[in-house]
């Protein structure tokens, strides 16, 4: 199997849900994000301030079953004071068509900072986690997420 | 309407850090599929859930197509004062629910 | 994880030449939930974290809505869902009206058309998913018993014909990957035994909850054979085979499958 047929296959892969519908390949070209989209949907939370790399965990399985379901939590290194806390957590991915997964918004009433979610991913990628404290210094992390080919699926029909 | 699962413990100690679960039945349309004839499906997800405990929101989500279909999310908060947690899920086609579960605080 | 990873389809009928089909081995079986990833099982083993319980909760509500011409709800001649704890671990049952077996969503459809007069669920729809779902959480943790009657031996047989019979332009038989070669992989996935102890179930390939024939209608789309209809006589009989074959395995259901 080719590299653009395995990218194509985890796509439909990841596309697959309503077995009414069936996906066209091009779906894929039409929209992916890229190192620069990635870059635009960090800046566009971050500003032009320095994210520092650390204090995040991002807890995620190295292999996937499945890129339609995958849980993720993220926690960051914090005393969750009230002078002393973290305000957002942002996810991102490098190859889904949008770089954005999800923004939460947290705060010293959290206790701690921790949020968990299922993520979807088209295909294997990166995925970057960034804290914003209440210094309003940035942190981040980032992690490989190797998404594997279902068998069988009903795409293959 | 649509089924949600909160878990809320029912009872904490003052200032205990609880987790506080929940999952939401949508389909999280992404916008990104096409039918088998070319068409764009167009995009159905929910883009918002807010957390509020006592009328004081402690915990917002903006939701992105890259969140799976049925959103769960996790969180936590410092147990304060007994009374309710109210959820609320807004997002595209006018989507909007709201749930609520009692919290005794001892 | 033991064994080799195999990718192709190809080597896969060459290892099913090669091997005997032969069932599992009592001792050697194993749920499907044992092949799943730790995460994939903590999402199944949190009934606020499954979103298969999403069904359940919408059958919880159906459970007490009157309808059709008779104006009945399931819990007025059922009482509370309580009632039917391990009903889906012995189902598909025989039914002596039609002298063959019906499965649970066929039962329920059944009840409607019967009791309730009214139309039966679409295969698949939510709501008869949901009606299913709740049924089968009533059975979790007890011994699949489906098969015993012995009215029902000629469907087990026609089933496991089915189950060994190679079909499909891939030329394979449920067999060749279910009884010979569970212990390895093809492409990402886990072959599994073919134990359907947690029907329905959430699929996080299909993003939705769905029955054993939906799984079983996908192998057969896998194997490039053409698959029987919802609700075909050879499905019910694969079912009744495939709950059998699994007897005394607990009900997991409604798990969480990848």
């Amino acid at each position: 199997m080719t590299e653009t047929e395995a990218t194509r296959r985890g796509f439909l892969t990841m596309a697959g849900g309503m077995a009414a519908v069936s996906i066209t390949p091009f779906a894929l070209t039409s929209a992916q994000a890229t190192p620069d989209s990635l870059a635009a949907a960090i800046r566009a939370v971050v500003g032009g301030a320095v994210v520092h790399a650390g204090r995040v965990k991002l807890d995620v399985p190295p292999l996937v079953e499945n890129g339609n379901t995958v849980p993720v939590t993220v926690s960051v290194s914090s005393p969750m004071t009230d002078t002393d806390f973290v305000r957002s957590i942002h996810l991102f991915n490098e190859k889904n068509p949008q770089p954005n997964v999800g923004n939460f918004f947290i705060g010293p009433r959290a206790g701690r900072a921790e949020v968990g979610t299922r993520i979807r991913l088209a295909d294997t990628q990166k995925i970057v986690a960034i804290a914003r404290l209440s210094d309003g210094s940035f942190w981040s992390v980032s992690a490989d997420v190797v998404v594997t080919l279902a068998a069988c699926t009903e795409e293959a029909s | 309407m649509p089924s949600a699962l909160i878990n809320v413990p029912p009872k904490a100690k003052r200032g205990d850090i609880i987790e506080i679960k929940t999952l939401m039945s949508h389909i999280m349309e992404t916008g990104f599929r096409h039918t088998v004839t070319g068409e764009a499906i167009p995009r159905n997800i929910i883009t918002s859930f807010s957390c509020r405990y006592n009328g004081v929101e402690i915990f917002r989500a903006e939701l992105f197509p890259a969140i799976a279909a049925n959103p769960f999310l996790s969180f936590f908060t410092v147990a304060g004062d007994s009374g309710t947690l109210e959820f609320n899920w807004t997002g595209d086609r006018g989507f909007s629910e709201t749930a609520s579960a009692p919290i005794i605080v001892e | 994880m033991r064994g080799t990873v195999i990718i192709a389809a190809m080597l896969l009928m060459q290892a099913g030449a090669l091997c005997f089909a032969g069932e599992i081995p009592p001792t050697e079986r194993r749920s499907g939930a044992a092949f799943m990833t730790p995460q994939t099982q903590a999402i199944q083993n949190d009934d606020t974290a499954n979103p298969a319980m999403l069904s359940v909760l919408d059958g919880e509500k159906l459970w007490k809505e009157k309808s059709g011409a008779a104006n009945l709800a399931c819990a007025d001649c059922h009482s509370d869902p309580g009632s039917m704890r391990g009903v889906a671990a012995h189902y598909p049952a025989f039914d002596t009206k039609l002298g063959r077996p019906v499965n649970l969503e066929q039962r329920i459809n059944l009840c409607r058309s019967e009791r309730q007069r009214a139309t039966p669920l679409a295969y698949e729809s939510p709501e008869l998913l949901a009606l299913t779902a709740l049924v089968a959480r009533q059975s979790r943790g007890m011994p699949i018993d489906a098969g015993a009657d012995p009215r029902l031996a000629p469907f087990v047989a026609a089933g496991r014909e089915l189950f060994m019979r190679r079909q499909g332009q891939l030329n394979l038989g449920c067999s060749n990957c279910h009884d010979d070669n569970w212990d390895k992989h093809l492409a990402g996935s886990a072959i599994t035994q073919a134990h359907p102890t947690g029907y329905p179930l959430y699929r996080l390939e299909w993003q939705s909850i769905g029955s054993l024939q939906r799984r079983l209608r996908n192998c057969m789309a896998g194997v490039r054979a053409q698959a029987f209809d919802y609700g075909a006589p050879e499905l019910v009989e694969l079912e009744l085979y495939l709950m059998s074959r699994g007897r005394g395995m607990a009900m997991d259901a409604p798990a969480v499958r990848p």
